[in-house]
């Protein structure tokens, strides 16, 4: 018996969200099968990996922790990539908005004030723009690549993090760490639950989750942002500008990393350490398009992101596991999700066609 | 001649998923012959001729070659029995040669030797004027259609297919066509013709085959029928001429574009020189032109997705709208049908509210404070659905999902239920069945009659003369004076399209 791919008429709706979950059952199954072949009994491992790390109210609240900046960041990515703005350097605005956040609390860091967390806010969402409008600027006025730039710029921003926490910024009593002070209480994000580490940032990712969702779907921005990324001339024809576009998803979507920088740094960490981010900006990529560019899914793709983030953890801590684990994890769910998603366009059917039969006579 | 048939079809099946494309179809022709195939879009033509040429397998069915059974897989199989075929878009480099892009298209035992030589003595022998050494993007169409016929020539081909080759062509030109088509029958070379244009097949094809709907529904003698007849055949159905009242030509100027000068935003594009004309209420204005001479560069600047250099050189109704971007000029009264469906006017992936969003925001209000009301929009995607009778399941369904000419009644329907004072349409019925084309041809008569100001850009000369008050001619970026449509020939429309001078004194109203 054969297999034959044949294309539908009009792309499925319903394998547009059954692609997702096609693509988890798939990388499970993989999964399970190399743990097999690894010698570690299979059941085990994924019950260590998807199940333990989310069985307690710790648990729980260190997923929703993690998960706050990839759905930040994913909700405000998956607007650009709709429009094909492809900015690749939502790791660098992260880390620019957490150091312009973070400069306020240092600037403030023995007065008590009410102020100051919304100040940081401010100040992060300002300093991820920012950076995000650099390739904005470059690609409107001389058409450079913002996938090349805004990556770089990542790297830049890292040097920037670098000197200031080996320099100026570094702690005086800190037995010369790489470390700034300690924020001040009234710098750090308000708990949501006591006993954990979960704040207030949570509910501000819900929040952008349902501004994305007004915007995309009923928007006349996120109107011209489908109608561009979909088919550019009929976006010029109805009079919208592409530049405009540009910069509205490259600002947007740094801000959004901006705001997932300082929340990261007010909420979980509490100081400005070497590394604010264990690659947030980058993961939050896959995080955009395994929830279909869609603010609702990033924030389920965000969650699901996050397990494998902890669940590699614990797999480390219990079944003495390598944490490259988490990787592969990553690596399998991107590469079948894009495997399953031929099926939004394409039905699989079962049998030969009649005039391969034929040939075969 | 033997009474053997060059290339018999013998019931033909093929079926996409949701489509029956080919139906018990079969088919005849003998050696020398010229074989019309006619059929609106979508009636199986294309699917069949991708069979004969080997690009397509058909689900069932035999095909025979002098007699015999074969089975091509692919276009090299067809091209090694004899098939050659000219497709309607040329597969050309404009940056090389005439040569390069010959020598590339064939098989490579035929490049060996001369090739200059043999393209030369080729195009010597069957009047197809062509200098091996030029480069392709300075040439026009119907000299880069002939680079495509003697490529196929070069390869002695019993069979030529030929999709749909006048419609780049002036009239001169195509005269000059079917000569070479002439010849090559009188050789004993068959020919598979696919048009719709009606009065050619009349005067050039042998016997016609008419499919519809997947399923060839005549044959006939075209020389024994009416243009009018084998239209209808074709249809089903009886056809519609469009009725349009009495002209009316002393309406004030609505459209004026007064010394236009700009050059092109494309590569190889073609810069507008000078361009004059005006459009009065209640008249239609047609352009006509061989694509490339500038029709879309002027489309571009009167949409206002390229700015003209100064405001004063397009007015509407008095307004100067040159600099103006095309949200504004839609407020204006602007109404614009580009020429691509898919993609330009309409984005395939979206449904039909969303499409009609697309142009009717500004006019039909369709935004508050930024959102989009959907009930709005959907009410008047609604609107242009019932009032041209596009079939549609329903206004959720996406652009992708019509045929070309429902869509095109759309993408029509849709500018005119927004009342434009002006409406600029470039191609409105390319690649549209007759019903459609003739039902939009009328919505732009009944919407001049109403005091609408139209231009039309079309290469299909027949649609000009049904449906223009007044007709000019575009070509390498110039615009003729737009003369009254009784007083001017299709001839001389030709003429002009092929960039010949007239002399106004002769040919003129006067």
């Amino acid at each position: 018996m054969l297999v034959r791919l044949e294309q539908r008429l009009e792309a499925s709706k319903r394998m547009v969200y059954l692609s997702p979950l096609v693509a988890v059952f798939l990388t499970i199954l993989t999964a399970m099968l190399m743990f097999g072949v690894l010698g570690v009994d299979p059941v085990k491992a994924i019950e260590t990996f998807f199940i333990e790390p989310v069985s307690t109210v710790d648990g729980v609240a260190e997923l929703l922790l993690k998960a706050t900046p990839l759905v930040l960041i994913g909700v405000g990515l998956s607007l650009g990539f709709q429009a094909n703005v492809w900015n690749i350097g939502a790791e660098g605005q992260l880390i620019i908005g957490a150091l312009a956040g973070g400069g306020l609390a240092l600037a403030f860091y023995d007065h008590s004030s009410i102020l100051l967390v919304p100040g940081m806010l401010f100040f992060g969402i300002a300093g991820g723009m920012a950076w995000a409008a650099i390739p904005a600027w470059l690609k409107t006025r001389f058409n450079t690549n913002e996938i090349l730039t805004s990556l770089m710029l990542t790297y830049v921003g890292l040097l920037v993090l670098g000197y200031l926490v080996h320099g100026p910024w570094k702690d005086p009593d800190g037995m010369n760490f790489p470390e700034s002070r300690l924020f001040h209480d009234s710098a750090l994000l308000p708990i949501l639950i006591d006993e954990t580490r979960l704040n207030i940032g949570w509910l501000i990712a819900l929040l952008v989750v349902v501004a994305g969702w007004i915007l995309i779907s009923r928007h006349i921005i996120g109107f011209q942002i489908k109608v561009i990324g979909m088919a550019p001339l009929a976006g010029a024809f109805a009079g919208f500008k592409e530049k405009k576009l540009i910069w509205v998803t490259l600002v947007i979507s740094g801000g959004c990393a901006g705001l997932a920088g300082v929340i990261e740094l007010s909420g979980a960490i509490g100081q400005i350490v070497p590394s604010i981010s264990p690659g947030y900006g980058f993961t939050a990529i896959i995080v955009a398009f395994l929830g279909r560019l869609h603010p609702v899914g990033v924030l389920f793709a965000g969650l699901l992101m996050a397990l494998t983030y902890l669940g590699g953890d614990s797999a480390q801590i219990t079944m003495n596991l390598p944490n490259a684990v988490t990787g592969v994890f990553q690596g399998m769910l991107l590469f079948f999700l894009l495997a399953s998603d031929v099926l939004i366009t394409y039905r699989i059917r079962f049998g030969l066609s009649k005039t391969r039969m034929k040939a075969g006579e | 001649m033997s009474d053997t048939p060059r290339l018999e079809l013998v019931g033909i099946n093929k079926v996409y998923p949701g489509v029956v494309a080919n139906k018990n179809v079969s088919l005849r022709i003998m050696p020398g012959e010229i074989h019309a195939l006619l059929g609106e879009n979508g009636a199986g033509k294309s699917t069949l001729v991708k069979f004969i040429y080997g690009v397509q397998t058909s689900d069932s069915g035999r095909m025979l070659w002098e007699g015999e059974e074969v089975c091509l897989s692919n276009p090299n199989a067809a091209r090694k029995i004899g098939i050659a075929m000219v497709f309607q878009h040329f597969s050309l480099f404009e940056a090389m040669t005439v040569e390069e892009n010959i020598s590339l298209g064939i098989s490579p035992e035929l490049t060996k030797g001369d090739l200059s030589d043999r393209i030369r003595s080729i195009s010597a022998q069957y009047g197809l004027p062509l200098d091996p050494n030029r480069h392709v993007h300075t040439l026009s169409v119907g000299e880069r259609q002939r680079i495509e016929v003697v490529r196929c020539l070069l390869q002695d081909p019993t069979l030529l297919i030929m999709d749909e080759p006048t419609s780049v062509l002036t009239p001169q030109e195509a005269e000059e066509l079917f000569k070479t088509l002439r010849r090559l029958s009188d050789e004993g070379v068959s020919i598979l013709y696919i048009s719709h244009k009606l009065e050619e097949i009349k005067v050039l094809c042998h016997t016609a085959t008419i499919m519809r709907m997947g399923e060839v529904v005549s044959n006939c003698i075209p020389s024994n029928e009416t243009p009018r007849s084998m239209a209808e055949m074709m249809m089903g159905e009886n056809l519609m001429s469009p009725q349009r009242p009495d002209r009316q030509t002393d309406g004030t100027t609505r459209l004026q574009v007064r010394n236009l000068t700009a050059a092109s935003t494309h590569q190889h594009g073609t810069a507008l020189h000078d361009i004059c004309i005006q459009v009065r209420a209640g008249e239609i204005v047609g352009i006509a032109g061989i694509a490339g001479n500038g029709q879309r560069e002027l489309m571009e600047i009167l949409t206002g997705e390229v700015l003209a250099p100064e405001a004063n050189k397009i007015s509407i109704d008095g307004t100067q709208i040159g600099r103006l971007d095309p949200v504004q000029r839609r407020r204006i009264g602007l109404g614009l049908v580009p020429e691509e469906r898919l993609g330009h006017g309409a984005v395939s992936e979206m449904s039909l509210w969303e499409n009609g969003l697309l142009s009717g925001a500004t006019r039909m209000n369709l935004i508050k404070n930024g959102f989009i009301g959907v009930a709005e929009s959907s009410e008047f995607a609604q609107e242009v659905v019932e009032e041209f009778r596009v079939k549609t399941p329903g206004v959720n369904h996406t652009a992708k999902s019509l045929s070309g000419g429902n869509l095109q009644k759309f993408i029509v329907g849709r500018e005119i239920v927004q009342k434009p004072g002006v409406i600029v349409v470039l191609q409105p019925t390319w690649g549209v069945d007759a019903g459609s084309a003739a039902a939009i041809r009328q919505s732009l008569i009944d919407m001049a009659a109403a005091g609408t100001a139209v231009l039309v850009i079309s290469q299909d000369l027949e649609e000009l003369f049904q449906i223009s008050d007044r007709i000019a001619v575009i070509c390498r970026g110039r615009l003729s004076e737009a003369r009254a449509a009784e007083n001017v020939t299709p001839e001389e429309v030709g003429l002009l399209m092929a960039g010949v001078e007239l002399d106004g004194d002769n040919t003129g109203a006067g």
